[in-house]
């Protein structure tokens, strides 16, 4: 994979926005600590932190949404005491946020021009709707999209459609650009081209914020690191200094374990083997596939590829158009969720808010919903059985809450993925499936659930685990299966382990030399 | 009781003191016997429809079923011979199979839930009105079912029966709503039906489930109003009903987008609902006004409770972002 450096010929200029001892605190909860820092036109910062570290609230101040409790914002000279979303836009601050905010029922003209349309006709005031296109053709070259102006939204694919508020942005006169986990959904390719319009908005002189957990991105793309943790800044590192570990360092103040060596494991039996399978989403490929007893088979490849299909096959979502599944050498039918549950194959989903977990209902609840005869008498739930089960599963997976009957809208991410998981474990698992597991999820909690994956394998559960996140495939994957657009092209073993050969294969190419075999 | 509740019987208490003081016939026996009725028949209706809503659908069919199961039932009884027991019986397996038959289209054709109840309060007010020629479905047979009679119209020490028929449903169904696993699963299915879905619930099962213990309630409550009205014209036995059973729901709390109720919540709304239009009646207001002064009454209370929590909130120590 090309790995160009991003920064070369950049020449940085003083700065024009500067951030002075900003604190914010609510109630006893100090969410932000004398913070301050500089941005100068075409600088690509990125900002890292734990979940909680302050991240979020250092933008809404930037947003101008709250004020700080102390310190100023300053534009261009011009000190501003209470900075407010007027006087954000004012200074050309346009925010690009992890959940994208398009009317998909509009074309891309009319969502980069929304509330600034083109009009014609007077007091009619009809929609210019050539007016508009001319207008929005330029940004749309600018950000290298290759997709025209009076595209509908709800045909974009989600980098698409965050080029689309960039190109917004653009169209606003932005000066600085903050972009808010833009990569922490996209596939590999199309990171790749986000990469890309972030070095021109540089070279045009744009300032962008960039907000990742992803931190080999940063390491790519920013020309210096912020990084905060426990709303302070806990240090920076310039361009030469950005290494994933050093990152790692600052925000967490301590060295994080690699995960150790993974290949001559003892791998189990065969426990789900699939063969010919067939999704609505590609009728004419068929899928094989083995996942042994006490290994984590890491499922790669570019979204679309028909990972998620494939699991949703598995768990009883969807039924297959065709083919047969096995469970440890009998055929299994799965035709409900309730069907797979019942035979120990579990799905940690992608969509954690959509799929996993019931946000409004008590974490007690979410984590004996899959199990409730057992913790019924007679029909009726037994307040004692669910609190046992949940408060044994808060002390095996270290899940950080005040009361068990809270609803699981309180808790961090990170948390809620162990309440998703939390449900599972409270049951017997044999197959385990893993939807992007730690998307969107702050780096502590992350090695805890590759460390909990590790262990439930070590006990001889398969794990499937599907990631669009190539650092995590590769440490975290005993074996790795590459789909290539519905069909599995290929297998990796440890020694072939490398970000060149997951993406060959993921592009339906074949791997040049076999390693070992 | 939950927080709601509470303020909902507060404003019950509240009217009701001032409707006493400004006509102490508010509080005579009989007054209260007759209220009690009114209470115990749209009740039984009402915590049909509850469990319909409770799974973020919606039951327009109520008040065209108490129509047909009320002209069926006299019809069966009072013309055709059938023994009452039997009819009684054949009574509730039609709520059930319509029930089922909602169920089956919402679920499985994925039909929404309003367009076809609303479809079902066309189908069975014409079936209705076709089967009794239009004609009103009068019997003054009472006294032919001794048993039948006192059951349904029957007084206790002034307690009508069918107030503690809803009672005696009302305490089955808080079991069932709120301590039972099927409950749990109502409440899962109506927060988010997807997640309960991929938690291995049958999640078209319990939405099923929740249309036919509807239209069964709705069935037991046909033959209480067919009872106590005595003669059933089909055109107009039932009209609006489901919209009382809708309006007692949603002052008891119950929120349209599904997944949040109290059985408790639903039988005080229909208390507050039936103390309104005793209110009407007690205080010389014109009984046209009557539907006025319900509307204006749940849009008050809906939004009170609505700014009083976003008042709340406002006053709330708010958490670290």
């Amino acid at each position: 994979m090309e790995t160009k450096d991003r920064t070369s010929g950049a020449e940085t200029s003083a700065p024009w926005l500067v951030l002075n001892h900003l604190s914010k605190s609510y109630g006893p909860v100090q969410a932000l600590m004398d913070f301050s820092m500089t941005v100068a036109p075409g600088e690509v910062i990125g900002i890292v932190g734990e979940n909680g570290a302050g991240k979020s609230t250092l933008m809404k101040i930037l947003g101008g949404v709250i004020l700080p409790d102390s310190g100023s914002i300053t534009v261009d000279g011009v000190a501003h005491a209470g900075f407010s979303v007027a006087d954000s836009m004012g200074a050309g601050i346009a925010f690009v946020h992890q959940e994208l905010n398009l009317f998909d029922n509009l074309d891309v003209a009319g969502n980069v021009l929304i509330g600034r349309e083109k009009r014609q006709g007077g007091l009619l005031s009809l929609l210019d709707r050539r007016a508009q296109r001319d207008a929005v053709t330029p940004l749309l070259k600018r950000v290298g999209a290759t997709f025209s102006a009076d595209t509908p939204v709800a045909n974009l694919s989600l980098a698409q459609c965050q080029m689309v508020e960039i190109a917004k942005a653009l169209s606003m006169d932005a000066r600085l650009v903050i972009l808010d986990e833009p990569t922490s959904s996209l596939p590999m390719a199309e990171t790749e081209k986000l990469l890309d319009v972030i070095a021109d908005l540089k070279r045009a002189g744009i300032a962008v914020i960039f907000i990742t957990h992803r931190l080999h991105e940063i390491e790519r793309s920013a020309d210096r690191v912020v990084a905060l943790r426990d709303g302070r800044l806990a240090g920076g590192l310039p361009r030469a200094e950005i290494t994933h570990d050093r990152m790692v360092k600052l925000m967490i103040g301590r060295d994080l374990k690699r995960d150790a060596a993974h290949g001559d494991r003892p791998v189990g039996a065969v426990v789900l083997s699939a063969r010919g399978i067939r999704t609505p989403t590609r009728p004419t490929k068929a899928v094989d596939l083995d996942l042994h007893g006490g290994e984590i088979l890491g499922l790669a490849g570019l979204v679309g590829a028909g990972r998620t299909e494939l699991a949703r096959v598995f768990f009883g979502v969807d039924r297959p158009l065709g083919g047969t599944i096995t469970l440890n050498g009998q055929p299994a039918r799965l035709r409900t969720t309730t069907d797979a549950v019942k035979a120990g194959i579990f799905l940690v989903p992608e969509d954690r808010k959509l799929n996993g977990v019931l946000l409004d209902l008590p974490i007690s609840e979410n984590i004996s919903l899959p199990n409730l005869p057992a913790h019924a008498r007679r029909g009726l739930v037994s307040r004692l059985l669910e609190m046992r089960t949940a408060e044994t599963q808060r002390t095996n997976l270290a899940i950080k809450t005040k009361t068990l009957s809270n609803p699981a809208r309180s808790l961090s991410g990170g948390n809620q993925q162990k309440v998703v998981l939390a449900k599972w474990l409270a049951m017997k698992p044999r197959v385990l499936i893993f939807d992007e597991p730690t998307r969107g999820i702050d780096i502590g909690a992350k090695a805890e659930i590759y460390r909990l994956m590790r262990e439930l394998a070590d006990s001889g559960v398969a794990i499937l685990m599907i990631s669009s996140d190539m650092e995590e495939v590769i440490g975290a994957s005993d074996r790795i299966a590459v789909m290539h657009e519905g069909a599995i092209s290929g297998y990796l073993s440890p020694a072939e382990f490398s970000e060149e050969n997951v993406l060959l294969l993921a592009v339906g190419k074949k791997i040049q030399d076999n390693v070992a075999a | 009781m939950n927080k709601k509740d509470l303020g909902l019987l507060t404003l019950i208490i509240v009217v009701g003191v001032i409707v006493a003081i400004l006509n102490p016939r508010f509080l005579l026996p009989i007054n209260i016997s007759n209220t009690a009725n009114l209470v115990g028949l749209f009740g039984l209706s009402a915590i049909g429809q509850s469990f319909v809503i409770i799974t973020g659908g919606i039951e327009l069919s109520v008040g065209s079923v108490i129509a047909l199961v009320g002209v069926l039932f006299v019809d069966f009884v009072a013309n055709e011979g059938v023994p009452w027991p039997l009819a009684v019986v054949l009574m509730l397996a039609l709520g059930a199979l319509i029930g089922i038959i909602h169920g089956l289209l919402i679920t499985k054709l994925k039909l929404q839930p309003f367009i076809v109840t609303l479809c079902g309060l066309l189908i069975y007010r014409g079936v209705a009105r076709f089967y009794t020629q239009d004609g009103t479905a009068g019997f003054g047979f009472g006294q032919n079912f001794p048993v039948l009679n006192w059951l349904t119209v029957g007084r206790s020490y002034g307690v009508p029966h069918s107030f503690i028929a809803m009672l005696i449903v009302g305490v089955i169904m808080w079991i069932v709503l709120h301590r039972s696993v099927f409950g749990r699963y109502l409440f899962a299915v109506g927060k988010n039906e997807e997640a309960a879905r991929y938690s291995g619930i049958r999640t078209h099962q319990v939405i099923i489930w929740a249309y036919i213990i509807c239209q069964i309630l709705t069935a037991i409550a046909a033959m209480y109003f067919a009872m106590y009205t005595g003669s059933i014209s089909p055109a107009s036995q039932g009209n609006f009903y489901e919209l009382y059973a809708i309006a007692a729901a949603v002052l008891g709390g119950f929120s349209l987008r599904g997944g949040e109720g109290s059985l408790v919540g639903v039988i005080l709304g229909v208390v507050l609902l039936q103390e309104l239009q005793n209110l009407v009646n007690l205080l010389g207001i014109p009984s046209s006004l009557n539907f006025a002064v319900m509307g204006t009454v749940i849009l008050i209370g809906v939004t009170v409770d609505q700014q009083w929590g976003n008042l709340r909130a406002r006053f709330r120590p708010r958490s670290a972002a």
